[in-house]
């Protein structure tokens, strides 16, 4: 033992240690960096260029018009929506996807990833083709219960759901795999059925995945703008979430359109950091 | 308590395990890895399904593939430790202890109550409020136990339950499972493949060999009396078979072995590696069982050498020191062999038990 131990500390001193990172990092492929550097300033470089365009001086008047405020408070409150429905439906069928074999269920995960590969748009007009008034499920829902989805508030929260929610399922599930089913198995022992694992022990274990989940659903619903605009219109008050108002603005006013762009950007990367620091990285 | 024949077939792996154990009664399962122990276990918990056999527990069928009758793990009157105890990692020492009396309908006052009941038991109501990962080794191991034993098991489980703990802890562990295992009212069944956890801590000790059961009894006799190889090394003997006619027995390559004992028939001989003496030269005068061997292999055993020797058998021998210095002990020379037949043992090979 103390034999091994001399030869551990021998072969790497504290000395030994830095030469070796250093020789490491000169060492990195030209091939590499250069294109690591490009990308870099080609995700960076709009927003710079976003800032650089800001009209600074009018921005607080332009803040304040009244159509702003609503957008946003519109977009914050649809996406919130949007990822609490995807919860409620994509964490079981993650753990459906999961936990539990059954026939067909690489074709069910396969579809369930479909929306990421379908452009928003098409989506939006899939969903009027159910959901719309002479929809395949729109017409019922008129008929029976008097409720019409398209061109609503309800409709966006819709829209952003059926776009978001892969992005939920294929976290979770990942999760779910990655946890340990032998906490499930332990908990069985302790006379917990199914139902009872899944919500005191499999929820609890898989949190962080969830949080992680969540929080990309709801980015990519905060940002929706195909499907939106689609199968919810645009509809100031209404439909009209902050994508929207930015294209819109885009076709009169641009420094309209950038300052709006900006307010997304910075409340969107504010809410992102704030849960990252209190859920992601909590173990 | 316990009346089981757990026949399980998986590709070519076949599991053939008759076990009974009474109230009460502590039973080891010991055994190579891949011998079957854990799956024995899992089908016991109801992990896994029996293809055949059954099992009963306090008279209650619990799989029996023939009726098809099937009660899954969680209405099972069963307690499990596993070997790495799996814990809850978000719940409290206290309310993982508090988990099964709960899910059987005590309310969360009265399972919290009991929990800290069995904490205080196993010496840690300091440690109630604690997650597993500010536990200890040895700690977490206690409520693992705390928590089998709160649900009132019918058959306790416990899958190499001080494997994961180091040398000191275990022996500490060793002797406080001993305790609490002798105050279970119930069955309790040991998976181990150390002997002396089961040598300790069991009434009695099965042990199973590629699925199959080769030896059962007290430590006492499967001490004495091996009859695998595997049981010979576990419990230290070197074991040879052959046949015997009166004192002499001829192993199944011709060698022949002098014992103190008198058998016809199909029989063990077994002696201790201490019992072998090692010379640079053929000895001369009493020792009957002489041969010339080669060395393979030198290990420290405790305050001796252990000298792997092959040959016309393959021996272990345990030397002093002292012994050692006056042999060229280098891997691949030669020496000379030596067992008094006084010290050998030879015993019937009839079936096992």
């Amino acid at each position: 033992m103390s034999l091994l131990d001399h030869a551990d500390t021998a072969t790497r001193p504290a000395v030994g240690r830095s030469p070796r990172r250093r020789r490491r990092t000169g060492r990195i492929p030209v091939a590499l960096l250069v294109p690591a550097t490009l990308g870099l300033l080609f995700l960076v470089l709009p927003l710079a260029g976003l800032l650089a365009r800001t009209p600074w001086t009018t921005l607080p008047t332009r803040l304040a018009e009244p159509g702003v405020l609503t957008a946003l408070r519109l977009s914050l409150l649809t996406a919130t929506l949007a990822t609490l429905l995807c919860l409620a439906l994509g964490v079981p069928l993650a753990w459906l996807l999961a936990r539990v074999r059954f026939p067909g269920r690489r074709v069910v995960r396969a579809l369930v990833t479909v929306p990421l590969v379908l452009p928003p748009v098409v989506g939006g007009v899939a969903l009027l083709l159910v959901f719309g008034r002479r929809g395949l499920l729109g017409g019922w829902l008129d008929s029976t219960f008097g409720i019409t989805l398209p061109f609503t508030t309800a409709g966006v929260v819709l829209a952003e759901a059926f776009v978001a929610m892969p992005f939920l399922i294929i976290a979770v599930e990942g999760a779910l795999r990655g946890a340990d089913t032998r906490y499930e198995e332990a908990a069985a022992t302790l006379g917990a059925g199914r139902w009872t694992t899944f919500t005191h022990v499999t929820l609890p274990l898989i949190g962080p995945g969830i949080a992680a989940g969540a929080v990309l659903c709801w980015a990519r619903a905060l940002g929706e703008f195909g499907a939106t605009i689609t199968f919810a219109g645009n509809f100031p008050g209404r439909t009209q979430t902050m994508p929207l108002a930015v294209y819109l603005a885009l076709e009169t006013d641009l420094e309209a359109a950038i300052v709006l762009s900006l307010l997304l950007l910075t409340v969107s990367v504010v809410i992102l950091a704030s849960l990252r620091d209190r859920w992601i990285t909590s173990p | 308590m316990l009346d089981a024949h757990l026949v399980v077939e998986v590709g070519r792996f076949h599991l053939d395990l008759p076990l009974r154990i009474g109230a009460g009664e502590v039973v080891a399962l010991l055994g190579p890895n891949g011998a079957g122990k854990t799956t024995a276990l899992r089908t016991l918990a109801g992990l896994a399904p029996l293809s055949g056999g059954h099992i009963t527990l306090a008279g209650q069928d619990l799989d029996r593939p023939d009726t098809r009758r099937w009660i899954p793990t969680e209405r099972r009157r069963i307690g499990m430790v596993f070997q790495d105890y799996l814990l809850f990692p978000h719940l409290t020492a206290l309310d993982n202890v508090a988990f099964g009396p709960r899910r059987h309908g005590a309310d969360r006052r009265g399972a919290r109550q009991q929990a800290a009941g069995w904490l205080a038991r196993v010496g840690l109501a300091e440690q109630a409020r604690r997650k597993p990962r500010q536990l200890s080794g040895g700690q977490a191991q206690r409520v693992a136990l705390a928590r089998a034993l709160a649900v009132d098991p019918a058959l306790l489980l416990l899958d190499e339950p001080l494997a994961a703990l180091d040398a000191r802890t275990r022996l500490d562990m060793r002797a406080q499972l001993q305790h609490h295992l002798a105050r279970h009212p119930g069955a309790s069944l040991l998976v181990t493949h150390d002997p002396l956890d089961a040598l300790v801590l069991a009434d009695r000790l099965v042990i199973l060999e590629q699925g199959r059961v080769v030896q059962e009894g007290d430590a006492a006799t499967i001490t004495a009396q091996p009859r695998t190889e595997y049981v010979a090394r576990l419990v230290g003997l070197n074991l040879y078979r052959g046949r015997a006619s009166g004192n002499t027995v001829v192993l199944e390559d011709g060698f022949r072995l002098t014992a103190a004992d008198q058998h016809d028939g199909d029989a063990f001989v077994a002696f201790r590696p201490s019992a072998v003496a090692l010379h640079p030269h053929r000895p001369d005068g009493s020792p009957r069982n002489t041969w010339p061997a080669t060395i393979t292999g030198i290990q420290r055993h405790g305050d001796n050498l252990r000298i792997q020797l092959t040959g016309p058998i393959e021996v272990a021998a345990d030397i002093t020191p002292v012994a050692a210095a006056r042999l060229d002990l280098v891997p691949g020379h030669t020496v000379w062999a030596a067992v008094k037949a006084a010290e050998t043992h030879a015993y019937p090979a009839g079936p096992a038990c």
